[in-house]
């Protein structure tokens, strides 16, 4: 009785850890955008691209400067944080009193302006990145055996998932922040300066994507297209979770990742539609997604 | 002798004048479609346009009076796109012929759409072997590489040193199913067995599930049936996952040239795969290498794709030379007549399914300790004979072999 429909248990154990591991990317990635669409009502699809950036910071950094991994997991969710904040100042602050879709288009835009740069400048078939030298290796976990680097990945991701949950959800801080999206005027009237408030929550949820950009660097080729590959998934996490839900990105972003992991191994052809499958039937049932509330 | 000096000019400019007789609105339009923009724009792309701008150079069409014009386009790796474009091409925009096309799906579609309309398609970037088989057209022509050719080279190689076992990861659209078709043929020829199989999503990104299903397989060899971005994030990723060290094999089954240097050597050394070009074969290679990395985004260094477009476009203006026309069907019948001959890939011939056969080098990633430079990156194992590196005209079932 090792075998669960033909696949030893053995096999499944390790294909739900691989799961988890893309979870966390998930997770990450959807976690920035809900951030941002929940307090700052924009859909910010230059998140792939950030994620990207971020990648493409620590390479240069290491490759330019010798600046290694850890340094680069502070410094390049900085730079790429701070390229946000001028992004959110200079071109999103104007449209916030326009439609939804003046946004989107803005970041969308942005997204395939950027990604053409670093084409242009990196090529597409990608840069190597190497694992730091502390992550390097793998244990045999008995039914697996598991990189190193790739549990750190897990814990790591879960760590700033839900110290950014406990932020937002649980400090003075956080309920400033929600109270300025419910009613800004009223939280000005306090002497909170909301706008730069809201300026430095976008930078977050940029700092946010760069940071899950340096943590891929190593498991993938650092290239132009990474961020568009995932962006397309991370936004079904997000529509699954519901649109600004903090705990529902968290969640749905790693119950998303394991269930792709399972797909690639009951039937992986399905493996990259499954999640829009998921994404279809949670809309007909709870159209503001599993974690969201009806506004 | 000024008389006869612009004597001789209004002769040139007659005979001028009767090789655009039969030209099409007078310009040969070459369109160099490709992917421009995703995982394949480094192997085929960009320096796909250089190739044929370089052709075209060599050629001398402009003492010889030919106009020629290349334009290129981005076709996504979607069929849809590239048949738009394609159509457009033709239709509209006076386009004669159609080079490069990677992605075994869109090379399909395009090679039934220049069928149609009687056009020229000259294939480099795809590899599925059905353009000379099943789908083969009396308007194209398969150049560089194709999946049969891969599995013959890579899959004996491997299958006679012992590696008798097989597992494959594949791409699943129209070429990573050739290609897995190709190389099951040649290790179940030799003597070999397939455990098992799993097809990936194109493009991927994440291969650890699949991989770790290959190594549940016990199967000695993963052979990689995919391409570009997705064999380096694969062979990456098997690395990091300790597959290698556990005592399995990888076969890159389609391995290229930016690929190797985009894994760098300390991944990819040992790996064996089959190619048709390399640029430091000999001196003409390397003359092309020049030049063509001078012209080349990123100064990067031609794959066996680029050299493919370049030969090919080089024939093709031969041909359109030859018969003072460029009606597709024609031209293509005449490349095919003539044998082909050229500074990268040597003498060679067209067959009638419209193979274009030549040698297939079969080559090693070189350790880091013997790599003299950036792009110094093969070591060539073994020159496999033109007459045997191909598929045998009678086994393609291509309807034009009677």
């Amino acid at each position: 009785m090792n075998e669960i429909f033909g696949v030893p248990t053995q096999a499944l154990f390790g294909q739900l850890l691989i799961g988890l591991i893309n979870g966390s990317f998930y997770a990450v990635l959807s976690l920035g955008l809900a951030v941002i669409f929940g307090l700052l009502n924009i859909i910010n699809f230059t998140h792939g691209a950030q994620y990207m950036m971020g990648a493409f910071v620590a390479y240069v950094l290491l490759e330019r400067f010798g600046v290694g991994y850890w340094w680069a997991l502070l410094v390049a969710p900085l730079v790429v944080g701070a390229t946000g904040v001028l992004i959110e100042r200079l071109m999103l602050s104007r449209l916030y009193k326009l439609d939804h879709l003046y946004g989107l288009l803005l970041t969308f835009g942005l997204a395939l302006i950027l990604q053409g740069l670093f084409r242009h400048e990196y090529g597409s078939a990608g840069l190597p990145y190497r694992i730091p030298d502390e992550l390097l290796g793998a244990r045999n976990l008995g039914f697996m055996f598991l990189p190193n680097y790739r549990a750190w990945v897990i814990v790591a991701s879960l760590v700033v998932c839900l110290s950014t949950w406990f932020v937002i959800e649980k400090t003075r801080l956080g309920s400033t922040l929600r109270a300025a999206t419910e009613n800004p005027q009223l939280v000005q009237a306090f002497g909170i300066n909301v706008p730069r408030m809201i300026t430095l929550t976008y930078g977050f949820g940029v700092a946010l994507a760069a940071l899950a950009g340096v943590m891929a660097a190593p498991v993938y080729q650092v290239s132009p297209q990474m961020g568009a590959d995932l962006i397309i998934v991370v936004f079904a996490v997000v529509v699954i979770g519901g649109m600004g839900s903090i705990m529902g990105s968290i969640v749905t972003g790693f119950g998303l990742g394991v269930i792709e992991g399972l797909t690639k191994v009951f039937y992986p052809e399905a493996s990259n539609t499954v999640i829009f499958i998921i994404m279809a039937i949670v809309l007909m049932i709870k159209p503001a997604g599993l974690f969201g509330a009806q506004r | 002798m000024k008389l006869k000096r612009s004597l001789i000019a209004i002769a040139a400019a007659f005979a001028a004048g009767t090789a655009h007789a039969q030209i099409s609105d007078g310009v040969i339009k070459i369109g160099v479609l490709n992917d421009m923009s995703g995982l394949y724009a480094d192997l085929t792309g960009p320096g796909s346009v250089v190739a044929a701008r370089l052709a075209v150079e060599d050629f001398g069409a402009a003492k010889k009076g030919m106009k020629v014009e290349i334009i290129g386009a981005d076709h996504q790796n979607k069929p849809d796109v590239g048949s738009t474009i394609a159509r457009t091409w033709y239709d509209t925009d006076k386009v004669d012929v159609i080079v490069d096309v990677p992605t075994s799906s869109v090379a399909l579609a395009v090679n039934q759409i220049t069928r149609e309309k009687g056009k020229a398609f000259l294939v480099s970037g795809a590899a599925t072997s059905d353009l000379t088989g099943k789908a083969c057209s009396p308007n194209t022509i398969h150049w560089t590489y194709d999946t049969w050719m891969l599995a013959n080279g890579t899959g004996s190689a491997i299958v006679k040193t012992g590696g008798d076992s097989w597992f494959f990861l594949t791409a699943d659209y129209a070429f990573g199913h050739a290609l897995e078709r190709d190389t099951e043929a040649v290790v179940l020829k030799n003597g070999g067995k397939v455990l098992g199989k799993v097809r990936h999503p194109f493009p991927g990104s994440d291969f650890s599930s699949f991989l770790l299903q290959a190594q549940t397989s016990k199967a000695k060899i993963i052979g990689l049936a995919n391409a570009g971005g997705d064999t380096i994030n694969s062979i990456k990723q098997a690395a990091e996952f300790g597959i290698v060290k556990a005592g399995q094999n990888l076969a890159g089954l389609l391995v290229f040239l930016t690929d190797v240097k985009a894994l760098g050597l300390q991944t990819a050394q040992g790996l064996i795969f089959t190619e048709t070009f390399y640029w430091d074969q000999n001196d003409a290679t390397r003359a092309f290498t020049k030049r063509f990395s001078a012209q080349a985004p990123r100064n990067n260094y031609p794959t066996m794709i680029h050299a493919g477009v370049y030969s090919a476009v080089l024939h093709y203006l031969k041909a359109v030379e030859a018969l003072k026309s460029d009606d597709g069907t024609k031209v293509i019948a005449q490349m095919k007549k003539t044998p082909t001959d050229d500074p990268l890939f040597g003498k060679g011939t067209i067959r009638a399914d419209g193979r274009k056969i030549h040698s297939a080098l079969l080559v090693e990633v070189k350790k880091p300790a013997e790599s003299k430079g950036p792009w110094d990156l093969y070591k060539i194992r073994a020159t496999i004979p033109a007459e045997q590196a191909f598929r045998p005209l009678a086994e393609g079932g291509c309807p034009l072999v009677k």
